[in-house]
Parts: C-alpha cells; sequence; structure tokens
C-alpha cells in the first residue's frame, strides 16, 4: 500500500429519476432511472462544509483514489487526493462520481433500458456536460450537502466544474477548472469526430447496437490512439519514444517496429478491455457541445463571490493556454476574484495527471484561503 | 549592496503603510504588478481588502498563493482589458510605472477600471541623481533607483515634475500626494528632494 493512501474503497451507487420521475436533459428528451456510480474519501463534518467534488476527464471514473480490494492499481488522481495530499483526507470530503452517459457503474448506453430489457445501446439520449452536473446536483443533494467547498476537474472535468460554476453559483464556494476550455475549438471537434468515426467505421459497431457481439475493438483501439496523441506533447514523445525501435532492426513490414507504435498499440488494445465504445462517442460529442463563452457563462450573475483558480500547462497543445485566458478573462468580466497559473510543463495535456508537485502546492494553498463562512 | 537593499526595503515598507493609510476598509483592491504579495497580504491583514493581483514571475505568484491572495498570471500591458469600468475601489501601480513599456494606456486604464489609482514610483530628479549626473557623469544609483545600467529593469526615468505635467496635460485629477526620503516624508522641493512619489489619482 503506498503511502498517505485512502486505503481500500469500496463504490457506491445511488439512484434517482426513479418512476413516475424522470432526469430531464438539454436535448429535451429525459431518462430514468438513473444511477450514479462514486466514491467518498475522508470523513463529511457535522456542518458538511468541507465537502469537494472532484468531476473526471473523459475516460476517467469514480475511482479517484485509494484502492479496490485486491487491485494493484491506486485511483486515476491518487496522487493528489488522500491525507495531507493536494486534496488533503483529513480536512476535506472528497467526493468523486462517474459521469452519466459513462460505463463505469453510472447509467449510459450500456446499462440496461428499463423499457426492453437490453442495452440502451444508441437509444440512450445525447447528453451534455449541464447533464452530468445535473445529475451530480443530485447526489451532492442526496448527501444533504448545501454548498460544495470546491469543485475540481481537469480537462472535461474541469468543464464541469465551470458548468457548475455557471449553474449553481450559491452551491459552489471555489472552483478549480484545470487544462480545460469554455468550448471546443474547430480542431478540438475535429479530433473527436475522428476519433467517433473511427469507432464508427468499425463494422463491429453494428450501428451501436454490438452488446450481444462484443465491442467493436479495432475502432475503439484507433479512437484512444488518436486520443494518446493528443494527450501527449512533441517534447514528452521525443523524451519518452525518440526513434527507438521494439525489436534492434526495422522489419520492413507493417507491424510496429517504433516504441512509439507500441505504445499506442498497447494503450488502444488495453483501452477496449475498459471502456464501452459508445460511451466514448456519447462523451465526445458532449464535450463537443459544451459551450459557456461569453454570455452563456453565469448568465443572471453580475459579479460573483466564487473563488476560481485556473490552471493550464504550457506544452498542453490539446487545451492550450489562451482558452484557458479566455476564462480568465471572463471570469474577470464577472467580477470574480480569481487565481490563475500557467505552469511549466513538457507533459502536454496529460501534465494535469503528472505535474503533481506544482498542482499540490498550488491547490493545498489555494484551497487553505477557501472558507465555509 | 546589502545595507543600500536592506534600507529600500524600510522605505518601501513606509510606501506599505502610506498606501494603508489611503484605501478604505474592506476596499476592493487590484495591484498590478504585485510581485511576492507583501503589499497586498499587508492590505489584506490591515483593512480586510479583497485583493487581487496581477503579476507575470511564477516564483514570486507562487509566494502570493502562499499568502492566501488571489493572483493572475499577466501582463500588466493586456491585463487590464476585461475588467468592466470601475471594477475595483483603487488600482496600485507601485513601483512598476517605470518598468512598464506602454505606461499612458496602463495609467489610463487603471483610471477605467478603479475609482482610484495610487502610483508610486522613484523620482529620477532626486538631488543625489541629478549631482552623480552632473558631476560624476554616471547613471545615478541610489536607495530609490538601486540598479547598474546593465541589469536594470527601468526602461523609462520620471520625476516628480513630469508626472505632474502628465496629469494636467491628461485631465487626471491628483486626490494626494505624497513625498518620500529615505524613511520620511518631504515636504521642501519635493521633486529635489524626494526620492519616491506617491499618487493618488482620478478621472477629472
Amino acid at each position: 500500500m503506498k503511502k498517505n493512501s485512502v486505503g481500500v474503497v469500496t463504490p457506491q451507487y445511488f439512484t434517482f429519476a426513479e418512476p413516475p420521475d424522470t432526469l430531464q436533459l438539454k436535448s429535451g428528451r429525459s431518462v430514468g432511472p438513473v444511477t450514479l456510480a462514486y466514491e467518498a474519501y475522508g470523513k463529511l463534518n457535522a456542518r458538511k462544509s468541507n465537502a469537494i467534488l472532484v468531476c473526471h476527464a473523459l475516460s476517467g471514473d469514480a475511482h479517484a483514489a485509494g484502492f479496490h480490494d485486491g487491485d494493484a492499481a491506486a485511483g486515476w488522481w491518487d496522487d493528489m487526493i488522500g491525507p495531507g495530499k493536494a486534496l488533503d483526507t483529513n480536512l476535506y470530503y472528497v467526493i468523486c462520481s462517474n459521469v452519466i452517459g459513462g460505463c463505469k457503474g453510472s447509467t449510459g448506453p450500456s446499462s440496461i433500458n428499463p423499457e426492453t430489457g437490453k442495452p440502451y445501446a444508441l437509444d440512450f439520449p445525447m447528453i451534455t456536460i449541464a447533464d452530468m452536473v445535473e445529475a451530480e446536483r443530485y447526489l451532492i443533494d442526496f448527501f444533504g450537502i448545501e454548498k460544495l467547498l470546491c469543485v475540481i476537474g481537469g480537462s472535461m472535468g474541469g468543464m464541469q466544474a465551470l458548468q457548475w460554476a455557471s449553474a449553481y453559483p450559491e452551491r459552489i464556494i471555489a472552483a478549480i477548472p484545470i487544462a480545460t476550455a469554455l468550448k471546443h475549438s474547430p480542431q478540438q471537434i475535429a479530433f473527436d469526430e475522428v476519433i467517433r468515426q473511427s469507432i464508427m467505421a468499425d463494422p463491429d459497431w453494428r450501428g451501436g447496437y454490438y452488446y450481444e457481439h462484443g465491442q467493436p475493438e479495432k475502432g475503439l483501439a484507433v479512437a484512444r490512439m488518436i486520443g494518446h496523441i493528443t494527450f501527449m506533447s512533441d517534447q514528452s514523445m521525443e523524451e519518452k519514444f525518440s526513434r527507438k525501435l521494439k525489436n534492434d532492426n526495422l522489419s520492413f513490414q507493417f507491424i510496429d517496429d517504433f516504441e512509439v507504435e507500441g505504445y499506442l498499440r498497447y494503450r488502444g488494445y488495453n483501452f477496449v478491455k475498459r471502456f464501452d465504445a459508445n460511451s466514448y462517442l456519447y462523451i465526445t460529442k458532449a464535450m463537443d457541445y459544451f459551450d459557456l463563452s461569453g454570455d452563456k457563462f453565469m448568465p443572471i450573475v453580475k459579479k460573483t463571490a466564487v473563488r476560481f483558480l485556473v490552471i493550464s500547462f504550457k506544452s498542453d497543445w490539446l487545451y492550450p493556454t489562451h482558452q484557458s485566458q479566455e476564462i480568465v478573462r471572463l471570469l474577470k468580466r464577472k467580477h470574480a476574484y480569481t487565481t490563475y497559473f500557467d505552469l511549466i510543463s513538457t507533459y502536454g495535456h496529460d501534465a494535469f495527471l503528472i505535474e503533481i508537485e506544482d498542482e499540490t502546492r498550488l491547490i493545498k494553498n489555494f484551497l487553505a484561503n477557501v472558507s465555509p463562512d | 549592496m546589502s545595507a543600500l537593499i536592506e534600507r529600500i526595503v524600510i522605505n518601501m515598507k513606509s510606501d506599505h503603510q502610506i498606501i494603508a493609510s489611503i484605501i478604505n476598509k474592506g476596499a476592493h483592491v487590484l495591484d498590478l504588478g504585485c510581485g511576492n504579495g507583501e503589499l497586498l497580504a499587508f492590505l489584506m491583514q490591515q483593512k480586510k481588502a479583497l485583493v487581487q493581483g496581477i503579476e507575470l514571475d511564477e516564483n514570486q505568484m507562487h509566494q502570493c498563493v502562499e499568502r492566501g491572495l488571489t493572483v493572475l498570471q499577466g501582463d500588466i500591458e493586456s491585463g487590464l482589458v476585461d475588467y468592466p469600468d470601475k471594477s475595483f475601489d483603487f488600482v496600485i501601480l507601485n513601483q512598476i510605472m517605470q518598468q512598464i513599456k506602454k505606461a499612458d494606456f496602463v495609467i489610463q486604464e487603471s483610471l477605467r477600471v478603479g475609482k482610484q489609482v495610487i502610483v508610486g514610483f522613484p523620482n529620477f530628479a532626486h538631488i543625489k541623481a541629478r549631482l552623480t549626473l552632473v558631476f560624476r557623469g554616471k547613471t545615478p544609483i541610489n536607495e530609490a533607483l538601486p540598479y547598474y545600467w546593465f541589469e536594470t529593469p527601468n526602461i523609462r526615468f520620471l520625476t516628480i515634475s513630469d508626472f505632474i505635467d502628465y496629469c494636467g496635460k491628461k485631465e487626471i485629477k491628483i486626490e494626494q500626494q505624497y513625498y518620500l526620503g529615505k524613511s520620511y516624508p518631504v515636504h521642501f522641493m519635493p521633486n529635489l528632494f524626494a526620492q519616491n512619489a506617491l499618487f493618488v489619482i482620478t478621472r477629472k
């Protein structure tokens, strides 16, 4: 067991919007019942004023910290969550839930449609970031938490943090959007579209209704490979792989000669084992639809008391610095007291998962001055 | 050199005290080029001010966050554009004017964003500076201008008279003025005897 770990954790499940209720979605459609898988670390204080909501990125899940029983690998942000860490579980109650539309225990396209007894597949309604936050709001209500001390997340998790601030400014004290944007640029939408097309081009996708036959493995693996290229930087790839060969010689065949090829294949095919192809389609679409630019951000609020810590990374070309600066510009217009850092890193978009030392220093100090009163 | 720096620190501290005496309790304050946040932390502590800093240097910014300040990484020239008119009770430009490229633009923008603007700068017309230049033929180095020519961050050298002229030309109202010697206020011929000046200005 690693030092300062939250230890063994068990996923929990919360179900809402049960008949006759449904969850009304931004698309105009509705869905129900909805289950959210979540984990929580630390102790909720008597006033319920020390809760921090962690929002995960595209392929993340509720397992942010600690270990599942018998599992060797820790949660996806274990370096940031635990006793004495940036999100100090001695002080805070840290909650992380899998998004609606996901495939890690929350209701999504691979869940059973109660009307048919079969997986929803493409009958599942389109999901937006606002819908994800709405579902999270139900979870926070279920905990009886009136005000979150902070909502934090990187990438799509950062979008959720911004959405929380925009939709429920009165219910959060601080927000920490990391390596994210107010809206996807055409370049980001383009990458997502290529990712979706690679899944949909696989005959095993079967129009989305593949659950009886198994995943569209090739398409999903290629989709993930594209993703991984965008998560790294030119420099981090040079440092990690350079032009190193897997074997000593070039094969003069179409096999993975270079280490970078092997890495992408490994990552791609591992992903197939753990992630549902349709969820990848739904969630990338949700990110493309996200747009809180201009007047769409905090539409009814002229001045906000929500405190922000915005973080970007210099080598992140998927969510480049200027997109975080755009967030900061919008926050200035809302008179928001904002701390913004463009951190030095060579890791590209992955930096928010890797640059733990700088993030810890910042987030710890920032949170130390965020008080529930 | 170290004794010199120590004296500057004392001088700066009296700067901070004057600024703290100018601003009212609970004021919204923006400090452009806030450095390590010493002044803002002082204002937060003494005046319960709500403070926002803008700074470019990452190490200094980390120190600000450690002090519990909100600080944006950005340059001063572009840092003000998005703030609505009169967002702050005070905008502070302390010991930074001599280092910014578009000084006029930054002052005008500060007057738009802040109800009042506090400007502090070293007076290049101080008698010691004048004597150094005239008799020694050398670029002045003193408590307020502690740098050699090859290492100075200062790109413009202004005097108290220059600044007063500027305010007159640009129809800027000088609300208050403070002139500082090494560690004492100067009342007589400030352009000659003050090392540092602090002005509180507003738009006419």
